[in-house]
């Protein structure tokens, strides 16, 4: 006999149930950060003097550059689901195209700022570095660690909307389907987002 | 009702060959894989910690050194916990069970599942590369506190990776539950009429999502320590050693009711049907679970409690201790009620759960016992508390785990088991593990601290009792497993509701076809325990 399917199956396309995962999923992503701001908040007390006389040697043109290159980015990937949903595919597609160059433009800008802390012997295990004091060291560990986790993300947010547009191109995310491209989009205002609180924490509290 | 109808093809028999399993999407598939996979290390795990009491059966070194010792026992905890405990119930009976009891044929994300299954592959395979790579497994305990776990020459950075994946996987089966709870229930099905092991898997998903991350980045910070050397958790370079067991333990001490609450969802399964009663406060058993993983959340400081926290902080975290105490307790309090009057069928899962009820009950005590500051400074790190740990989870979860076992296999399988031998398991394994456990409490108060491979004369007698339990317990372990495999192959063929129960996964045959129902599951009004509705009798 046929197979006997059910109306409410886990196998129809439900947009909202997608949108909830991924939902759930920035929920995860945020705690994983939490844990290192909690770090942070920790040794930033115990450090104060440490961590203030540090964060001068961030390069905070750069830091702002890179903060309105990523807003803008944020900007470009919500417009493009607009443009989606309004059947503008195109323009969706040169949107995401805006988007991935400005992500690429971030990492380009964060590679010659780290190249820079590279030259001064700023990472852990170099000749300068293990000549700073502690409150320093853990300040210059966190920077690498928390911006170069995020970092991580931003290449991993950069391939998803790189899928999207795989995806676009072979018609499966429509302006009736788009919400592979919607929660692509949340995943890049995730990044977006931990980028607004890592950029005052380190570069601009004095 | 529905046995008018043929039986239509099984899942097993739906699709066959390696491949068909291995990359299934199907939730009843998946929940296999992980239960072969789980039992497996469960074995595993188990044999390690039958090499370690044989250590311990006499004073000094007896079969192995300390440092083996050491990493025995890590390694022993590592598998028992990431391995079997934590996806023990959600990732097998919630992957198998939960479509079914809400009435649909998958979980929400059912290629996530998959891939869910794979990481746990995955994180297993590197927690047994531990063995072979580098300078051994971890001698750190499971816990990994640093600076040791920074400083030792052991391998712990593949231990803890493999712990860090792990976690992603659980993180991704309680995302893909939680989603399948608001999203996939039967068109009639409210949220106070899914079955109470639902709710306790909502529970649990929510803890698995919130807490997980946070030991996800803490063991990633373990990793980078030991690569860069950089004092974030050594005192001599600046950092705190009691940040990383704060951080360790917000994802830890939640963990503990990631394996506990689920199992308490399956005990409010087995015990309506085996008291043929509607369980008793329903309400307040769903609340409890929810009330459980909140306060649960808050509570991580007690296990700190003699590493110099102040004594405010002590204070507030030993009260709100006592207070996750009071969900557990309405559990058992309407386990107990639903037993009272009722027309007791003394089947092996009813015993497994009488069996939950008592251990977990003296395991819970015992944690209020060291849950109080006074009582905790004497009994800290000692056999008490291992005692303790191991009422809770292995008589409690672990023996949940074995009563679903039965109460569902001829649902998995397909097959009735022998009831007889099954019986005569469960003696083994009830008296063996309170023979084992019981003398650790005692020694534990009489002083005998944990993870030594040695101890004092005076503690000898305990010792050896504690050891031959292990005996007694394994040798039941060992018969219920050959029960369930004879079973397997010779037990009867299984109706769709042996036991009379009233929940929806009893409404399709055993086991079920592909796409779980072979017509639409029939939500009964009102309490999903109601036994005078069913009429399957």
């Amino acid at each position: 006999m046929a197979n006997f399917v059910l109306a409410n199956s886990g196998h129809n396309r439900d947009d909202e149930a997608s949108k909830f995962g991924m939902w759930l999923f920035l929920f995860t992503e945020l705690l994983l950060f939490g844990g290192l701001f909690l770090v942070y908040t920790i040794y930033r007390y115990l450090n104060s003097e440490a961590f203030l006389h540090a964060s001068y040697e961030l390069n905070v043109i750069m830091g702002t550059v890179n903060t309105v290159v990523l807003l803008t980015s944020s900007l470009t990937v919500a417009l493009s689901i607009t443009a989606l949903q309004k059947g503008h595919v195109k323009l969706t597609m040169w949107l995401l195209v805006a988007t991935i160059l400005f992500a690429l433009t971030f990492l380009v800008i964060k590679y010659f700022e780290w190249s820079a802390k590279f030259e001064h012997g700023l990472f852990p295990g170099m000749d300068h570095y293990e000549h700073l004091p502690a409150g320093e060291k853990m300040f210059f560990f966190l920077y690498f660690f928390m911006t170069g986790l995020h970092g991580l993300h931003v290449i991993v947010g950069g391939v998803l909307l790189g899928f999207v547009m795989r995806d676009i191109k072979k018609k499966k995310t429509t302006p009736d389907n788009y919400v592979y491209l919607e929660n692509g989009g949340l995943y890049w205002h995730l990044v977006d987002i931990i980028w607004i609180f890592l950029f005052p924490l380190f570069y601009l509290i004095h | 009702m529905a046995e008018a109808l043929s039986q239509p093809v099984s899942f097993y028999q739906a699709k066959t060959g390696l491949f068909s399993w291995i990359f299934s999407t199907d939730h009843k598939r998946i929940g296999l894989l992980y239960f072969y996979a789980i039992i497996s290390f469960f074995l595993v795990a188990m044999s390690l910690g039958f090499l370690m009491r044989l250590e311990l059966i006499a004073p000094g070194e007896t079969i192995m050194d300390a440092k083996t010792y050491n990493q025995v026992f890590t390694l022993h905890g590592v598998i028992m916990i990431f391995l079997f405990l934590i996806p023990s119930v959600p990732a097998f009976f919630g992957n198998f069970l939960l479509p079914l009891m809400i009435g649909t044929d998958d979980v929400a994300f059912p290629k996530l599942n998959l891939f869910s299954w794979w990481l746990y592959v995955l994180g297993g395979i590197f927690a047994l590369l531990t063995l072979v790579v580098g300078n051994g497994p971890a001698d750190t305990g499971w816990t990994f506190y640093a600076p040791y776990s920074v400083k030792t020459g052991t391998n712990v950075t593949m231990a803890v990776l493999a712990a860090f994946i792990l976690g992603f996987s659980s993180i991704l089966t309680g995302l893909n539950f939680i989603v399948t709870i608001h999203r996939l229930r039967a068109p009639k099905m409210k949220w106070f009429q899914m079955p109470l092991f639902a709710w306790a898997l909502y529970a649990t998903a929510w803890i698995q999502l919130l807490a997980t991350p946070v030991i996800g980045i803490t063991l990633l910070m373990i990793i980078a320590e030991r690569v860069f050397g950089v004092g974030l958790f050594d005192p001599a370079l600046g950092g705190d050693p009691i940040l990383y067991q704060h951080l360790f333990w917000i994802y830890s001490h939640p963990a503990v009711y990631i394996m506990v609450l689920p199992a308490m969802g399956l005990i409010s399964e087995m015990i309506p049907t085996f008291a043929k009663r509607t369980i008793f406060g329903y309400k307040a058993i769903a609340y409890s679970s929810l009330a459980i993983a909140f306060i649960g959340y808050f509570v991580w400081g007690h296990h700190m409690f003699t590493s110099g926290m102040s004594g405010p902080a002590r204070v507030i975290f030993s009260v709100l201790t006592f207070l996750v105490a009071v969900p557990s307790a309405i559990k058992v309090f309407n386990w107990v009620a639903t037993l009272y009057k009722g027309s007791i069928n003394v089947k092996t899962p009813l015993l497994f759960s009488l069996a939950f009820i008592f251990q977990f009950l003296l395991g819970g005590l015992t944690g209020l016992v060291i849950g109080a500051l006074a009582t905790d400074i004497h009994l800290h790190d000692t056999y008490f508390v291992v005692g303790h740990f191991h009422y809770v989870m292995f008589g409690g979860a672990g023996f949940a785990f074995f009563g679903a076992l039965h109460y569902w296999y001829g649902k998995i399988w397909g097959k009735m088991y022998n009831e007889s031998t099954a019986q005569i398991a469960f003696w083994l394994m009830f008296i063996g593990f309170n023979v084992l456990y019981f003398p650790m409490l005692v020694l534990g108060i009489m002083g005998m601290p944990r993870r030594y491979y040695d101890y004092l004369e005076d503690f000898t007698t305990l010792n050896v009792v504690s050891t031959v339990g292990s005996w007694i317990l394994i040798s039941g372990i060992i018969l219920m497993i050959y029960n369930l495999i004879v079973s397997r192959k010779k037990g009867e063929a299984a109706p769709r509701n042996p036991w009379g129960s009233t929940t929806l996964e009893w409404q399709t045959p055993s086991p079920p076809p592909l796409h779980n129902f072979d017509a639409t599951p029939v939500v009964p009004e009102g309490n999903p325990y109601d036994h005078k509705q069913n009429k399957s009798e």
